[in-house]
């Protein structure tokens, strides 16, 4: 019930749940934001504090509005779409990532996580981009609507930490 | 303890510099030494030394100084730093005492004096004694001192003070009292500088020195401690590199110390004050990222550094302070020039300050829940004989006790119970709102609306939990709109429902409305179950009772709140409450949509307003009104619950009023339209709809023109966009999201019965009076009224063609340029049904080109709408484009009288002018006259009759006249002689006999006038005969002034023999003529060439025969007798030469000259016939 301890419960328990369960799970919460900056998605960790992550990929916009916009004279096909870590906060690293079609994907991870490297958040983002274009090519979605796709649930489920 | 245990000491925080006293300077009664201590004090600029001055009397006290030890070895250390060591070296312990003493160098006294001076010396070292604290002398002195060397008794008394004062000779200075004090003082700051520079590196040694004594076992402390007081002397003596360096070491070693639950308050204590003063001197040397790293490093190190749990919170407390500590550093730096960036900013630091005082308020919540009953410990246990603690970070009833076992657990337990208690007291809120406005006011600089949104909220919460209900309020809808704009339904639902319970306890009945309603909305995440709780409360606010209370509310807030909303029902007061729902999203949506977006005037305007309600139980509302640009309509637009006297209207408006959840309610309005209002817009300005009653309480929503919220038009584009089938609905049921707002329609006039038809005959003729015949017949079913035809050139066109365009309803009369180019209003009468009428219309064109002419009809109806009689004005316009064309062309030529081109003409010679009018207009047209008015310079040779009267010219004929005219000869003029105008009158064959002529004029070219010296002119038959006299006579004229000699021959002929003067020369007076006279004599018959006259001028050698060839002829044709013709015929008939014959008989009809003509034909038909009787044969 300390401060803290909470933190390292969670991350406590992903590392005994990580041998059994595959590849590693890494981020807390993973959202995915619509061009007009509305949630189209959004899931955290569901043991903690639901509204504090809402805050947080809330909160992280104002660094990507401002990454966006410095990008904004590069040329187009030269734009990284990786946009990096966005901002630390004392538990928490919040990563960022944005589409041609200025769709945002946000992933926050636990600070203690030191396994994760750049290199894995850049393909964990391109995985769920690929996932957000199937949603896309659904006939039946429409373009705006908060996403209710089982496969896209799958995806993010499989790279969000597993709470036993 | 304070609140502000947290903070960290004065000490600590300033900038240390060298601590100089100053003595003997009796500041309040001497003015000179008040003087000299201004100067040393006053205004010190950051260009001065830093040194911090204090005046003492001759004889204080300073702190004794401790006696120095001798070994180690049985010392233990009870703790890391004592408190009151930073003040000691900052305030009390001097690096140099100056003694101030008044003595001049020829003062006569001087023995005396001296003596006195070295006293004081005296007793200022005695009062430091121990210390290596340096001591100067300053004489002030009346006399500026001569320069040095010169003054030798000055230098000899200078020596013997030193010598009597123990002194070496640089610790001895002069102040003389001048006009240059202040700059003598920096001179003697700067002296006194060194001075304490060399205090403070032998105390640096002097610490370093005992470091060999120490071991690692039993001194762990005192290695923190020399290293720490190192660190500090450095920062005295102003070496900050070495600081920095020293107190990063001295870091190391407080992490290396052993820690336990009982010193981890110590150990953390010295680690955020060592870590504040290196994070504060990377931050001067400009090394930012040095201090972040430093600090990360330590927040990571001391992170879990919990310490006792009973005492938790004290860990976070201290969290806090390490980041607002930071934080402070950091805005610090940025004042002074640093560059803070969007991720990288003193927010951040304040924010997490923040975080961990929430955190803090938490901990000590659960943790200092004592029962009331618990009382203070007696005698208190935090409570220390000298009021202060010896050492940073211990706990008081067990100062300076190392060991980690508690000696005395009941005295601990006392201890602990005691902080709980006084943590109980602090005001959490209060910290946590400072530090969060403090991160507030960070993000707006750095570009973070959303962090700052996020932060205002934490305050607002904050506000909430400290019980400021007016504050949470005013910060929280402050920032709801920036989550409801941006769609962030989860958040903003957090944040309505704190507000709710705000507006709850402070019994704010609008607001408490507002809020209810949008958490009822579809932009609430509410569950259903709080939501009906909402709504049943919602429905009690307006039957004018209590609300429920909202659920986690403080009782005794909650006590205070229900006697509010008792004391809002019995106030009697303004009920009716009035929310503009534009700006959030409620729970009842509303769309207008006019059923047509045009409606006809004779036709009722209808719409329907689409109600939907999003609450769990259904709703019912006492009113709707519609409110129209033009308020005349709103009156027909309104629901409203029928009175209670009306019961039986009540039962059928009873569904219509009630809106069930997810069910879309159409209801229908209709109104008839002002005839006024005819092209005009008819807009829904706003729509009402009124929840509960007067008697209650109303609460009246405002939706702005045709519907729509704050959520509903991102709503819209994405239904817009969908593709998504709708599952079919029962009849008169429709989909929310395919209505589309419509809230504005026009009002066009009635759809006109009538026929107008053109009549006329395109192209237009420039200038005439072109016929334009309008039908109008009526196909009402009524008389019409007040029939107005507007006819004419249509507006908006060149504005050229306006000023050539001209119409009237007059055709005998030609219009000129005071007629309109339209005319408007024609009245025409009333027309029964089926009735026509005719009126003619008259243009007239200037210029060619096309042009666009209307032609309106307007009329007066009455009919009836919905059982109202209206008069409609309905209107019909056509429009046809008509192409003026030139009717016809005039061609105009000079020729000579031999029918030549002339390019120019010769003065009194006359020649022929030529008019060629050809037709282009596909209508015949009569010329009924034409006329030639000639200029004053020309004069005619025959008369000027016309030869083209009443002539009818169908389409490309062409009518030709020629002019006999002559020219007097008027000198060289420029550009050619004017010759005049050519009129032409005409009109269309076609047009009535009343039809007014037009006139045409035609410039004339003007034409070049050439003088010739002289003019041949001859006078001869028509033609010839063989073998008969042919007299001529040639006219020679002098046209000069001068006489002329002329050479004359005649150059023969085969074609005739000839008599007359075959060569001679003669003179010709100026202005007279010379005749010539040959009698010519034919020899063959034809065109023949006649013998050629030759004229040679002597004077004018340019007069050649070329030119004399124009005038005079120069062959001539020649018949045959008339017996010879027809002998020869029949010797031609005899010979068969046909085709000779058929030559000669087409040769023979080009001769037509005269009436022979005829004669000759007879014979030529006599000549065929027996030429075809003679191939039958």
């Amino acid at each position: 019930m300390g401060r803290g301890l909470g933190g390292r419960v969670t991350s406590g328990g992903s590392r005994d749940a990580v041998p059994g369960a595959g590849p590693p799970k890494m981020a807390v919460c993973i959202a995915v934001i619509a061009k007009e900056n509305y949630p189209l998605y959004i899931r955290s960790t569901p043991t903690e504090n639901e509204l504090k992550f809402h805050y947080m990929v809330h909160t992280s916009l104002d660094v990507v509005d401002e990454k966006i916009s410095a990008m904004g004279k590069a040329l187009v096909d030269q734009r990284e779409l990786y946009l990096g870590l966005l901002y630390p906060t004392e538990d928490y690293k919040v990563y960022g990532y944005v589409t041609n079609s200025k769709v945002k994907f946000v992933m926050v991870v636990d600070s203690s996580n030191t396994a994760l490297r750049d290199n894995e958040i850049r393909s964990m983002f391109r995985k769920l981009h690929n996932s957000y274009t199937d949603v896309m090519c659904n006939p039946f979605y429409n373009p705006g609507d908060r996403i209710q796709s089982r496969a896209f649930d799958n995806m993010v489920t499989s790279m969000m930490i597993q709470v036993c | 303890m304070s609140p502000t245990q947290w903070d960290f000491p004065v000490e600590l925080c300033c900038r240390p510099m060298a601590f100089v006293t100053l003595t003997g300077l009796d500041v309040v009664y001497n003015a000179v030494h008040r003087a000299v201590w201004d100067a040393f004090c006053a205004n010190r600029r950051a260009d001065r030394v830093p040194i911090s001055f204090k005046v003492l009397p001759g004889d204080h006290e300073y702190p004794k100084c401790r006696p120095k030890r001798t070994s180690y070895e049985w010392y233990i250390p009870k703790g890391i730093l004592k408190t009151g060591w930073m003040n000691k070296h900052l305030n009390l312990v001097p690096a140099l005492v100056v003694v101030f003493y008044e003595l001049d160098w020829d003062e006569p006294q001087w023995k005396e004096k001296q003596s006195e001076c070295a006293t004081r010396v005296e007793i200022v070292r005695q009062s430091l004694q121990g210390r290596n604290t340096k001591v100067a002398v300053v004489l002030i002195q009346k006399k500026t001192p001569l320069p040095p060397g010169e003054d030798v008794i000055a230098s000899e008394r200078a020596a013997a003070l030193c010598n009597a004062c123990e002194l070496s000779g640089k610790s001895l200075f002069v102040l003389p009292h001048t006009d240059h004090l202040v700059g003598y003082i920096i001179r003697l700051e700067n002296a006194f500088y060194e001075h304490a520079q060399t205090y403070y590196y032998t105390e640096i040694r002097r610490v370093k020195s005992h470091k060999e004594f120490l071991n690692k076992t039993t001194h762990q402390l005192l290695f923190v401690r020399h290293q720490f007081k190192i660190a500090f002397f450095s920062e005295l003596k102003q070496d900050t590199q070495n600081a920095l360096k020293n107190y990063r070491t001295a870091y190391n070693l407080v992490h290396e110390l052993r820690a336990h639950e009982t010193n981890i308050l110590e150990i953390k204590t010295m680690a955020g004050f060592i870590n504040y003063k290196i994070c504060r001197l990377c931050f001067q040397h400009n090394t930012p990222l040095d201090a972040i790293a430093q600090f990360r490093k330590h927040i990571d190190l001391c992170k879990k550094k919990i310490g006792s749990a009973e005492l938790s919170f004290e860990h976070d407390a201290w969290m806090s302070k390490q980041f607002q500590a930071f934080g402070d550093l950091f805005d610090e730096a940025i004042k002074l020039g640093l560059t803070a960036i969007q991720t990288q900013n003193p927010g951040f630091y304040y924010q997490q300050a923040a975080y961990y005082a929430q955190e803090r308020k938490q901990l000590a919540k659960t943790l200092c829940n004592h029962e009331a009953s618990v009382m203070y410990p007696n005698p208190d246990p935090l409570e220390t004989q000298t009021g202060v603690l010896d050492f940073y970070g211990q706990r008081s009833w067990r100062q300076g006790i190392l060991s980690f076992d508690l000696s005395d657990p009941e005295k601990e337990k006392v201890g602990i119970l005691a902080i709980q208690l006084k943590e109980r007291n602090v005001v959490h809120s209060e910290i946590i709102i400072t530090l969060l406005s403090n991160a507030v006011a960070q993000f707006k600089k750095y570009k973070c609306p959303r962090m700052k949104s996020h932060l205002m909220v934490q305050m607002g919460e904050e506000y909430y939990y400290a019980k400021d209900y007016t504050k949470a309020l005013k910060l929280l809808d402050y920032v709801m709109c920036d989550y409801r704009s941006e769609g962030w339904w989860t958040l903003l639902t957090s944040i309505l429902t704190t507000a709710l319970k705000c507006s709850y306890l402070m019994a704010q009945l609008k607001d408490y409305i507002t809020y209810s309603l949008e958490l009822l909305g579809r932009a609430s995440t509410l569950k259903d179950d709080q939501k009906s709780r909402i709504e049943k409360n919602l429905i009690n606010v307006l039957m004018n009772e209590s609300p429920d209370p909202e659920p986690d509310c403080d009782i005794l807030a909650v006590k205070t709140a229900q006697k509010l909303w008792a004391d809002r029902i019995s106030l009697a007061g303004s009920n009716i409450f009035t929310i503009g729902v534009q700006d959030f999203v409620p729970f009842v949506q509303c769309k207008a949509k006019f059923h047509a977006p045009s409606f006809h005037v004779d036709v009722p305007v209808q719409f329907d307003i689409y109600l939907k309600a999003d609450c769990p139980h259904p709703i019912r509302f006492s009113k709707l009104c519609v409110s129209f640009n033009n308020q005349e309509y709103n009156q027909f637009c309104v629901i409203e619950e029928a009175s209670k006297a009306n019961e039986v209207l009540e039962n059928l408006t009873q569904g219509k009023m009630c809106l069930v959840p997810g069910k879309t309610r159409k209801l229908l309005f209709k109104f008839v339209a002002k005839t006024e209002d005819v092209g005009k817009k008819i807009e829904i300005t706003s729509v009402d709809l009124a929840l509960g009653n007067e008697t209650g309480r109303c609460v009246v929503l405002n939706w702005q023109g045709g519907g729509g919220d704050a959520a509903s038009s991102q709503e819209a584009l994405q239904a817009a966009r969908s593709f998504k089938r709708r599952p079919k609905l029962p009849d008169n049921e429709v989909h929310w999201d395919s209505i589309i707002i419509q809230a504005s329609t026009m009002i066009i006039s009635r759809v006109p019965n009538i026929s107008v038809h053109l009549l006329h005959e395109p192209p237009a003729l420039t200038n005439e009076m072109y016929c334009l015949v309008v039908t109008v017949q009526s196909h009402e079913k009524t008389q019409i009224r007040d029939v107005k035809l507007t006819a004419g050139l249509k507006p908006g066109q060149d504005a050229n063609l306006t000023q050539k365009t001209h119409v009237t309803l007059h055709g005998t009369e030609l219009c000129d340029e005071s007629y309109p180019a339209l005319l408007t209003d024609i009245p025409i009468g009333d027309l029964h049904p089926g009735e026509q009428l005719e009126k003619m219309l008259y243009v007239r064109c200037g210029t060619v080109g096309s042009r666009m002419f209307l032609v309106y009809v307007s009329y007066l109806i009455n009919t009836t709408v919905e059982e109202k009689e209206i008069v409609c004005k309905c209107h019909k316009d056509e429009t046809v484009t008509i192409e003026t064309v030139f009717p016809f062309d005039v061609a105009v030529k000079f020729v000579s009288t031999k029918f030549e081109h002339l390019d120019r003409v010769y003065a009194d010679i006359p020649f022929l002018l030529m008019t060629d009018l050809l037709s282009a207009s596909p209508w015949a047209l009569t010329i009924v006259s034409s006329e030639l008015q000639l200029a004053p310079s020309m004069t005619t040779v025959d008369q000027l009759e016309s030869q083209v009267d009443n002539v009818i010219l169908q389409t490309g004929e062409s009518a030709s006249e020629c002019f006999c005219l002559q020219c007097p000869s008027l000198g060289n003029v420029e550009g050619g002689v004017a010759t005049g105008h050519y009129i032409i009158s005409w009109k269309r064959t076609s047009a009535m006999e009343n039809i007014p002529v037009i006139t045409t004029v035609i410039t004339l070219p003007h034409v070049i006038v050439e003088n010739i010296p002289l003019h041949v002119n001859a006078d001869l038959p028509s033609f010839g005969r063989v073998r008969e006299s042919l007299p001529v006579k040639y006219h020679l004229q002098n046209k000069t002034d001068l006489v002329q000699d002329v050479e004359i021959s005649v150059e023969p002929s085969d074609a005739f023999m000839f008599s007359g003067l075959k060569q001679i020369r003669l003179r010709i007076l100026p202005g007279t003529e010379q005749e010539m006279l040959y009698n010519f004599y034919p020899l063959m018959a034809g065109y023949q060439q006649l013998p050629s006259l030759n004229i040679n001028l002597l004077r004018f050698p340019n007069f050649t025969n070329q030119l004399l060839r124009r005038f005079i002829p120069t062959s001539i044709f020649v018949k045959v007798k008339l017996s010879n013709f027809l002998l020869f015929k029949f010797k031609v008939l005899k010979t068969n030469r046909l085709l000779f014959h058929v030559n000669f008989t087409e040769q023979y009809f080009e001769t037509n000259s005269d009436s022979f003509a005829f004669y000759y034909m007879y014979l030529a038909v006599l000549l065929f016939i027996s030429i075809v009787t003679f191939y039958r044969i």
